[in-house]
């Protein structure tokens, strides 16, 4: 501001933020780049296919026989995606889609990988798992579709704020009447179709619930507080929110031993607080609140206690004389070192059951591509995560803005809860990694986030109509004292 | 298969991978676009030019709005076109707009210079659009007459809500 009097036009100090002295300032119109995105999908196919050649011809000595048939299904896939998105997204963002498939490519060729090996592929396992996956990506790309024809506008969710948090609240419920399996409740079972793990979808609807509620009540959390230790803290009627959240997620804890989406619900909302107030010390009250929750959680809850002991002492002994899963990952992940043993030329299938096509499947990752595959594959994540990020600055609207974040903060903690877990980082939650390991709800639940936020950076990267009679920025001012 | 073959599939195979990390951060890299600098003077005389060419068809009076049907060319959407908000659209349904910092209002603006009801834009009998204020601290303009009483929104003309700047279009 002081440049602009400086040079002697005080009035264009008063012209408002986008004009100094006598230049303007405007943005580029960003082009649609739907054919950037088109050559990143055809790379992105190619890739999963060279694997699944590697792949078979490690094991089989020759190219597999599913080879055209699994990367046309790919490719239909991404394909039927791109002129979905050219038609109803056109300036969506030219990443997401190329790295979603990518990532998705990557995860089949694994499960067909591990599904060479006899002993992870018996009958009461469930056989052979790579065509089911390919299945429910195919699902998933519906889904997919589906929100980007159906959902106009994001803004429209903003209606269905109580609505989310009814039916998120229902999807977290619901696990509770069915049985238990591995140790945790987190799986409603539907006569004749199959099992379903509804907390992989009421991870949307919860980021839709707090972006709607955040985005009404900020300014009364933001503005009232009190300054304490150098940090502002809120006052104690407006805790009322964090502190249901906090219940609501010791319970999932406790009654479905679930520390995966326990972790994650919290997480979200208290990312999504400190997004929508600024204020740090909701970071650290939720930091707090989730260390007490878990430490209290750990000493009563046998088999939280038990993923804890694991996670102090991977190397220890089974009852049985055996060693863990915790110590097999580590075997595994030594056994690949730098660069990898090479895909279908690793063991990380002595993991046993089917551990190994879930939730270790980045042991496999680990012990065939080695760290530098490892890395490269979190890089994909990272890059994923970042162009969401990069959707919620560009997004305009306080929900859009909100939603973006909550979709990549889940998106992001799932990322580094189950690799925190696998790596021996944090305990092991028993979740999936998005989109590279098996499992229906999963995959078919990222789709429809990658959707969402596609929809979202649709409109955040649209150009913005130019005035049509530009009123000129002098007549008008801008007074600021 | 050789194990040659198989060293060389895997480590083509990690740099592959690699491959699509490092386009993929070019095609990052080429999506910032930066900021366009542009002359004030420049800038100003090419929008003279275009208002000089637009005049002859803005010369006409305008038809008065014909009572009982949906005028022909009505607006059928308002366009942000200046402010935190630009490029946000909005569809005319016949619905009344409100505008302000309150957060029920159909377009929640941003702006320290809006009041929290600021104003409506509503339609009235013939379909014709207008905007009136609702006693706002820093006034609405209707181009560069500061609204003192509802008045209609002639095609082609901005209100100006304290930094945003808002059209209606076909």
């Amino acid at each position: 501001m002081s440049g602009a009097v400086r040079d002697g036009r005080p009035e264009a100090a008063m012209s408002g933020i986008s004009t100094t002295g006598n230049t303007t300032v405007g943005t580029f119109a960003p082009p649609s780049r739907r054919n950037t995105e088109l050559a990143m999908l055809v790379f992105a196919v190619l890739v999963p296919v060279l694997a699944y050649a590697n792949a078979g011809l490690a094991k089989h000595d020759e190219l597999p026989a599913g080879m055209a048939g699994y990367g046309l299904g790919l490719a239909a896939i991404a394909g039927v995606a791109h002129l979905v998105v050219r038609r109803w997204a056109p300036y969506a963002d030219p990443l997401m889609l190329p790295l979603a498939t990518l990532l998705n490519g990557l995860g089949l060729v694994l499960i067909w990988r591990l599904d060479q090996e006899p002993s992870v592929t018996t009958d009461s396992l469930g056989g052979a798992l790579a065509p089911g996956q390919l299945m429910w990506s195919g699902l998933g790309v519906v889904l997919f579709l589906g929100v980007l024809i159906f959902l106009k506008d994001h803004r429209i969710l903003q209606r269905y704020t109580y609505i989310s948090m009814l039916v998120a609240m229902v999807l977290l419920v619901s696990p509770l009447f069915f049985g238990e399996v591995n140790g945790a409740r987190i799986w409603v079972r539907i006569p004749g179709v199959g099992t379903l793990q509804p907390g992989e979808f009421a991870k949307i609807v919860i980021a839709v619930f707090f972006a709607g509620y955040l985005m009404v009540k900020r300014d009364a959390l933001a503005l009232a507080s009190r300054r304490f230790l150098g940090l502002h803290w809120p006052r104690g009627r407006d805790l009322g929110p964090i502190l249901m959240v906090w219940a609501v997620s010791l319970m999932i804890l406790v009654f479905e031993t679930d520390l995966g989406m326990s972790l994650l619900f919290f997480g979200v909302f208290v990312v999504m607080l400190y997004v929508a107030t600024e204020r740090t010390s909701w970071i650290v009250f939720g930091l707090l609140l989730s260390a007490t929750g878990a430490i209290a959680v750990a000493g009563i809850n046998a088999h939280v206690g038990e993923r804890v002991d694991n996670w102090l002492d991977p190397l220890a002994l089974a009852p049985n004389g055996g060693v863990k899963e915790s110590a097999q990952v580590m075997y595994s992940f030594g056994s690949g070192g730098m660069l990898g043993t090479g895909l279908g030329q690793g063991y990380s299938w002595l993991i046993g059951g089917i551990a190994t096509k879930s939730d270790y499947i980045l042991a496999t990752v680990g012990e065939e591509l080695g760290l530098v595959g490892m890395m490269a594959v979190l890089m994909l994540y990272g890059l994923l995560i970042e162009r969401g990020l990069r959707t919620a600055l560009a997004a305009r609207d306080p929900f859009g803005k909100l939603l973006a974040i909550g979709l990549t903060g889940t998106f992001a903690l799932q990322v580094f809860v189950v690799a925190g877990g696998v790596t021996g980082l944090i305990p092991l939650t028993g979740m999936t990694m998005p989109f590279l390991a098996q499992g229906g709800s999963s995959v078919i639940a990222n789709w429809a986030l990658i959707a969402l936020l596609l929809r979202i950076s649709d409109t955040a990267r649209r150009p913005a109509p130019s005035p049509s009679n530009p009123t000129d920025a002098e007549q008008t001012q801008v007074v600021r004292p | 298969m050789s194990e040659l073959t198989l060293t060389v599939m895997r480590l083509g195979f990690l740099a592959v991978l690699w491959l699509f990390v490092i386009v993929a951060v070019q095609v990052i890299r080429s999506d910032l676009f930066g900021t366009r600098v542009t002359q004030r003077a420049t800038a100003r005389r090419a929008a003279d030019a275009r208002d000089r060419q637009q005049q002859p068809q803005r010369g006409r009076p305008q038809a008065p709005a014909r009572p009982g049907r949906q005028r022909r060319g009505a607006p059928t959407k308002l366009v942000i076109t200046e402010g935190s908000l630009t490029g946000t659209t909005v569809a005319l349904q016949g619905q009344t707009i409100t505008l302000g910092r309150a957060h029920d209002s159909t377009i929640v603006l941003d702006d320290d210079y809006a009041s929290g009801r600021h104003a409506r834009i509503y339609p009235d009998r013939d379909g014709q659009w207008i905007i009136e204020d609702l006693g706002s601290t820093n006034g609405t303009y209707l181009d560069r007459a500061r609204l003192t009483a509802p008045a209609p929104i002639p095609p082609g003309s901005a209100v100006r809500i304290g930094k945003t700047v808002i059209e209606l279009r076909k």
